[in-house]
This record gives structure tokens, sequence and C-alpha cells, in this order.
């Protein structure tokens, strides 16, 4: 079936379009397929965007409902996830600017970057590092690093990289080229790498009692 | 190729969009390059680690509640 889906040409109806055309004809649980096809991975992108557990519940009930009002402005030409990304994105940068009043919030945001810099931190990583760390521990060390980045390119990392967009869907969700999008997304990909290397790289000993998170002793 | 032309190309390498010869230039260079070899392993880890583990994840509970205050926004709305 996902084969068939994958290899179906553009002339093909994608799903979406047909519950999207449900629901303009009045079929308010077409609606409720499609939102519960997509809450997750809205409020995901909510949550990389704003930082904040409430701003991202929020954030995913507006962006849903201003899906919804303007649904007959949907071109069946796109895809309707992509369309409510968008949607979902701008809602999170609305929040954003709410919560720090008079700080002007744009996915422009602190891009200053110097291209194609080599990493520094050379160390190779364990084989199969992350099994060292608790599945919370773990998902505690990929938030914090995450959160780390500069938004412009967490942004960047969080739709193509985490939500599967293409290079063009994420420069078309979010307005910026296509070689900006390129160039932050690797920015953003090695920037991660580097700081996710103080937990995974190969230590000198297998690690005994010690404590699960090491301190980021200079070792 | 030097280190720095290899790490411009890393992510045209990772997401397999580069053409016969530009890989055979990558993979000539990664062969005799340590250093470029781990940042591109550690580097698709890196992504590897973010797609398969839910940071962010929504409990049931409150999926169902932000489900059911959309739905009801909705109808109210039309
Ligand atoms: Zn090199």
């Amino acid at each position: 079936m996902s084969t068939i889906q994958s290899i179906a040409g553009e002339n093909e109806q994608h799903p979406d379009v047909a519950l999207v055309e449900r629901v303009r004809g009045g079929d308010v649980s077409a609606y409720d397929t499609l939102v519960r096809k997509y809450e997750r991975q809205v409020f995901r992108i909510a949550q990389h965007i704003t930082q904040n557990r409430e701003d991202a519940e929020d954030v995913v009930q507006d962006a849903f409902l201003k899906a919804y009002e303007k649904l007959d402005q949907f071109q069946g030409n796109s895809k309707f996830y992509t369309w409510l990304v968008r949607i979902a994105v701008n809602e999170s940068l609305m929040r954003l600017r709410k919560r720090r009043t008079g700080k002007m919030v744009s996915i422009d945001e602190d891009v200053e970057t110097e291209e194609g810099s080599v990493p520094r931190d050379l160390a190779d990583w364990a084989p199969d590092p992350e099994q060292n760390y608790t599945q919370s521990e773990l998902a505690e060390i990929l938030r914090k690093t995450i959160q780390g980045l500069p938004q412009g390119f967490r942004v960047v990392f969080a739709l193509r990289d985490v939500e599967g967009l293409s290079t063009e869907e994420t420069a078309e969700t979010l307005g910026l080229s296509v070689p900006a999008v390129k160039s932050r997304l690797l920015r953003a990909r090695l920037q991660l790498r580097e700081r996710l290397s103080r937990y995974f790289k190969r230590k000198a000993a297998p690690a005994g009692n010690g404590p699960a998170i090491a301190p980021l002793s200079g070792s | 190729m030097t280190c720095t032309e290899f790490i411009s190309l890393l992510d045209d390498l990772i997401d397999d969009s580069v053409n016969d010869r530009m890989r055979a230039d990558l993979l000539a260079h990664l062969k005799d390059c340590e250093h470029c070899e781990v940042t591109l392993n550690t580097t698709r880890k890196t992504i590897e680690i973010y797609r398969s583990h839910e940071i962010y994840d929504l409990p049931p509970d409150l999926r169902e509640r932000l489900h059911a205050a959309i739905m009801a926004r909705c109808k109210r709305g039309c």
C-alpha cells in the first residue's frame, strides 16, 4: 500500500485532499480525521519553536482552528500538511512575540554564520551511544541540545530532518530561499553533532557505576 | 579536495543528492581523512537519533483534551 502511494504520480489525489473536500462540504467528522492525523506533528513543531509546553498547547488549538476557518483558501496543488505546518509555524512565532513583548521574533533571528567551518571535536562516538542512557535521560539530552541552537537553525532542522519535509517545502513554509535552508541545515546538523559529542563520544574506559550523564569534564 | 570543501558538501552526500563524479571525489577524500569520516558518520547518527526519538511527546490524555477542544471550537465556529 505504502509503495503504491509513494510511486503514485502527481495526478493521483492525496487522501488529504478528499478529506478537505468533505470538510468543505460540511462534514466536520472529516476534519476530525485530519486533526487526529497531524496533531502530534503540529504539537512537536510548536514545541520546537516556542520551547514552552503551554504555548505549544495553545498553538495546536489555534493552528487547527485557523486552518479550519481558512480551509477555502487552501489550494489543492500544495499538500495539506505543509499548508498546515506553515500556519503552525506562524502561530508559534506569534506566541513567541507575545511572550517576549517588544522583541521582534522572526525566523531570521540569530543566524550569523561563517560558512563551511570544519568541526573541531574529532572524537568518534561509541557504537550505539544512545544505549548508555535511559530513554528519559536521552530525551533530556536531545531537548537540551537542540534548544541551544539559534532559532533559525532549530526550525529548519525540525522541519527538514525531524518532520521530513523536503528542502523546497521547508523553504516555502518558512518563506526562505532554498540556499538559505540548505546553509542553515548544514550548520544545524554540524552544531548538534558537535554538542552531542560531549555525551556520545567513545570513552577511554567503559563506564562503571558513575553517573549516567557524565559531567562535562575536560577529559 | 580539502576538508572544508568536503564539509560544504556533507549535506548533499547525506541526502544523496550528488552526482556520480562528485560522489567519487567525496569518497576518495574519505578514504584518506579520518576526520571527515568521523564527521560524516556522527552527523548521520545525529540525524538518525533525532528522527527516531520522540523528544516532545504528546501524552494520550493531553492529546485527547486538545483534540476535544479543537473540535469543539471548530463546531462552534460554523
Ligand atoms: Zn577531510
